[in-house]
């Protein structure tokens, strides 16, 4: 399959793969993005508005700011893995 | 502070760097293709290019910049960690497997598959070519900065021998020779900092003796130190102590991540602050100790204090910055050509994820190292960009000499990937499409390799020329303008089939600009560019909270007016509702 996979190919294989594949994936991706960046935006908010429930210790004496600043480097990694494990595979 | 070269550490170093060279010219085979020279053929495995990735990605500024602002300053330095791996996520849920679908070698192919225009060629090349600078001239810098207390040489000298070396493997073999760099300094970059980590833990933490206020006068060719002439025998102390631990105890044994950080939490870690006077030629520094909680210090607030006060200017630069860490990554070209090195875009994924559990696993590790630091006693108050290689020198200086090597290869890999991506925007999108020099395949791979000395050469003057300067500034410059010039471009064409090239170029041509300029005419630009004090018109340094926006303002409204004129054959990523009945 030459050039780029896309709805408007003139080639129904190609249309069918792009709507089948890539489409799914990348609908999959965006959903996983804006869950990120909800977490991301989260972070922000807190260190510019209330920066004092960063200082709280919930667990094991380990301060809310290291929780969530490990959480959101982990996430990254788990939202990565649940899009690989749920993308469609290529044509 | 003097810093001595050992016969041992001269050895270990010229090991590294040779291996490392030796390996990369073994395993990449010559590249007679333009594709061999700028994608690696298209055929570097996925988890190669993904520890490539982790390799081309954590640059002087990740490694040894991070790990000093949080020995210096706490938490705040791990603000950057949480920026820079958040960009990822933007790489690979909107950018990566679209990417290799589009274009050939080079993000100006990316932009340019659906349109072949001239203005979009132009652009895009000025673009790759003006954020590749500015993101090699702090590692130019960093190189310099690493050489003198390694090998006893001037800084220039760290410059010329990196430029050179570079210089060499990205002409002998282009992108084969620079993944395989990459992926090698990857690895060694996260096997060893996992051992530094590991000793860090097994070692604890222990109270020592306080320290008392250092001064350093520079008069011309001379320093004084504490009001005598700077010598082996009188020299300032190093620094990183703790002054007091929780219950009482003066040192706490091996602790486990989660004791460590605790214990951090709940003792009283002496930092330094320092005040700089000048008069008459006569630059006085005058490092002061505070004891500061150890709670505060795992917060943010410790380099960016305006999060902590009622500034909303710092706030909004606070909160830009995080922006632009977030919305760069998937903008570097450097970055974004490392996609066309695999075979499809299932490889493209795969590869991205590969490099984010290597980054991310970095990362963590730069929170314990740069407290490991901060605790070690060993700090160069001087210098926070050292804090790294010293806290490896407080085990043994073998771990000193590897440490220094690997954070030397690092700056090869990156300034390895940068010129590559600078002589793709030279010989390929201006030479070749641009400008519509004929040239075959050969040609072209020789046109990239001629390219690539220029800009070797480029990146040696201007690493010497801006010798001293604050590395993580230029660095999150880069950020600032990848974003606000390409990130708009890139996703506005992938996700909105009313994008046309003229809104592109305007786009790119607005975003280079407007970050531009707000750099310089921002605070940070009047002190380390000018030397001024005149206060600066920009309301606060980081542009992209305004810049970014205002890049996606621009291509909409260019598109719209620009309508069917400019409009290229679909590629959505998404079929719209109309298209898709």
């Amino acid at each position: 399959m030459d050039g780029p996979v896309s709805h408007d190919s003139p080639d129904p294989d190609q249309r069918a793969a792009h709507d089948a594949h890539v489409a799914p994936n990348a609908k999959l991706g965006l959903g996983l993005f804006i869950v990120y960046l909800i977490l991301y935006v989260g972070f922000m908010a807190i260190a510019t508005y209330q920066h004092e429930l960063f200082a709280s210790t919930p667990f094991g004496g380990v301060n809310l700011a290291i929780f969530y600043g490990m959480g959101l480097i982990v996430s990254a990694l788990v939202l990565a893995l649940i899009y690989m494990t749920l993308c469609k595979p290529d044509r | 502070m003097h810093y001595e070269r050992t016969t041992l550490t001269i050895a270990i170093f010229s090991f590294f760097v040779g291996a490392v060279l030796f390996l990369s010219f073994y395993l990449g085979a010559k590249a007679k293709s333009s594709k061999g020279y700028y994608a690696a053929h298209g055929e570097v495995g996925w988890f190669v290019n993904g520890i490539a990735f982790a390799g081309d990605y954590l640059s002087a500024a990740s490694f040894l910049g991070i790990c000093g602002l949080i020995a210096f300053y706490g938490y705040d330095g791990f603000l950057y960690s949480i920026g820079y791996l958040a960009g990822w996520i933007v790489a690979l849920f909107v950018i990566a497997e679209p990417i290799k679908r589009l274009g050939k070698f080079t993000f100006a192919d990316a932009l340019d598959a659906q349109f072949h225009s001239r203005g979009i060629k132009l652009t895009a090349a000025i673009s790759t070519l003006i954020v590749s600078i500015f993101y090699l001239i702090p590692q130019m810098v960093g190189a310099g900065a690493l050489i003198k207390p390694l090998l006893g040489l001037e800084s220039y000298w760290g410059v010329i021998i990196v430029g050179i070396a570079v210089i060499l493997i990205v002409v002998t073999a282009g992108m084969v020779s620079t993944t395989w760099v990459q992926f090698i300094k990857g690895s060694l970059l996260i096997i060893f900092c996992t051992v530094l980590v590991v000793l860090i833990l097994n070692r604890g933490l222990k109270v020592t003796a306080p320290t008392r206020p250092q001064t350093l006068v520079v008069k011309g060719d001379q320093k004084f130190v504490n009001d005598k002439l700077q010598t082996k025998d009188n020299d300032l102390q190093p620094v990183g102590h703790i002054r007091t631990l929780p219950r009482g105890q003066k040192s706490t044994g091996p602790l486990n991540p989660f004791s460590f950080l605790a214990t951090i939490q709940d003792s009283v870690i002496e930092t330094y602050s320092s005040k700089v006077t000048k008069a008459e030629g006569v630059t006085t520094t005058v490092y002061t100790p505070a004891p500061t909680p150890g709670a505060s210090l795992l917060t943010p607030g410790g380099y960016f204090k305006d999060i902590k006060t009622g500034n909303w200017k710092g706030k909004l630069n606070f909160v830009s910055l995080m922006l632009a860490l977030f919305c760069g990554t998937a903008s570097l070209p450097h970055i974004l050509i490392r996609y066309y090195t695999v075979k499809n875009p299932a490889s493209a994924r795969k590869s991205t994820i590969v490099g984010i559990a290597a980054i991310g696993f970095f990362y963590v590790l730069t929170l314990f190292m740069g407290l490991g630091a901060m605790t070690s006693g060993n700090l160069d108050p001087t210098d926070n960009n050292m804090s790294a290689p010293l806290l490896a020198k407080s085990f043994n200086p073998i771990l000193f000499a590897i440490i220094s090597a690997i954070a030397f290869t690092t700056v090869l890999g990156t300034v390895s990937g940068l010129i590559i991506a600078a002589s793709g925007a030279v010989a390929h999108d201006l030479m070749s499409s641009f400008m519509k020099m004929k040239m075959d395949d050969h040609e072209k791979v020789k046109a990239g390799k001629i390219a690539s000395v220029v800009v070797g050469v480029l990146a040696i003057i201007l690493g010497i020329v801006f010798k001293g300067f604050n590395v993580s500034f230029l660095v999150g410059w880069a950020f600032a303008i990848a974003a606000s010039a390409n990130l708009p471009s890139l996703v506005m064409l992938l996700f909105w089939r009313g994008t046309t090239r003229q809104g592109i170029t305007a786009a790119i041509t607005v975003g280079l600009l407007s970050s531009l300029i707000w750099i310089l005419l921002s605070a940070d630009a009047y002190t380390n560019l000018y030397g001024s004090k005149s206060p600066a018109p920009m309301p606060f340094n980081q542009p992209g909270i305004v810049t970014i926006p205002l890049g996606f303002a621009v291509l909409i409204i260019v598109s719209l007016f620009t309508g069917e004129s400019g409009r290229r054959r679909g590629f959505d990523v998404i079929p719209t509702a109309s298209a898709a009945n």
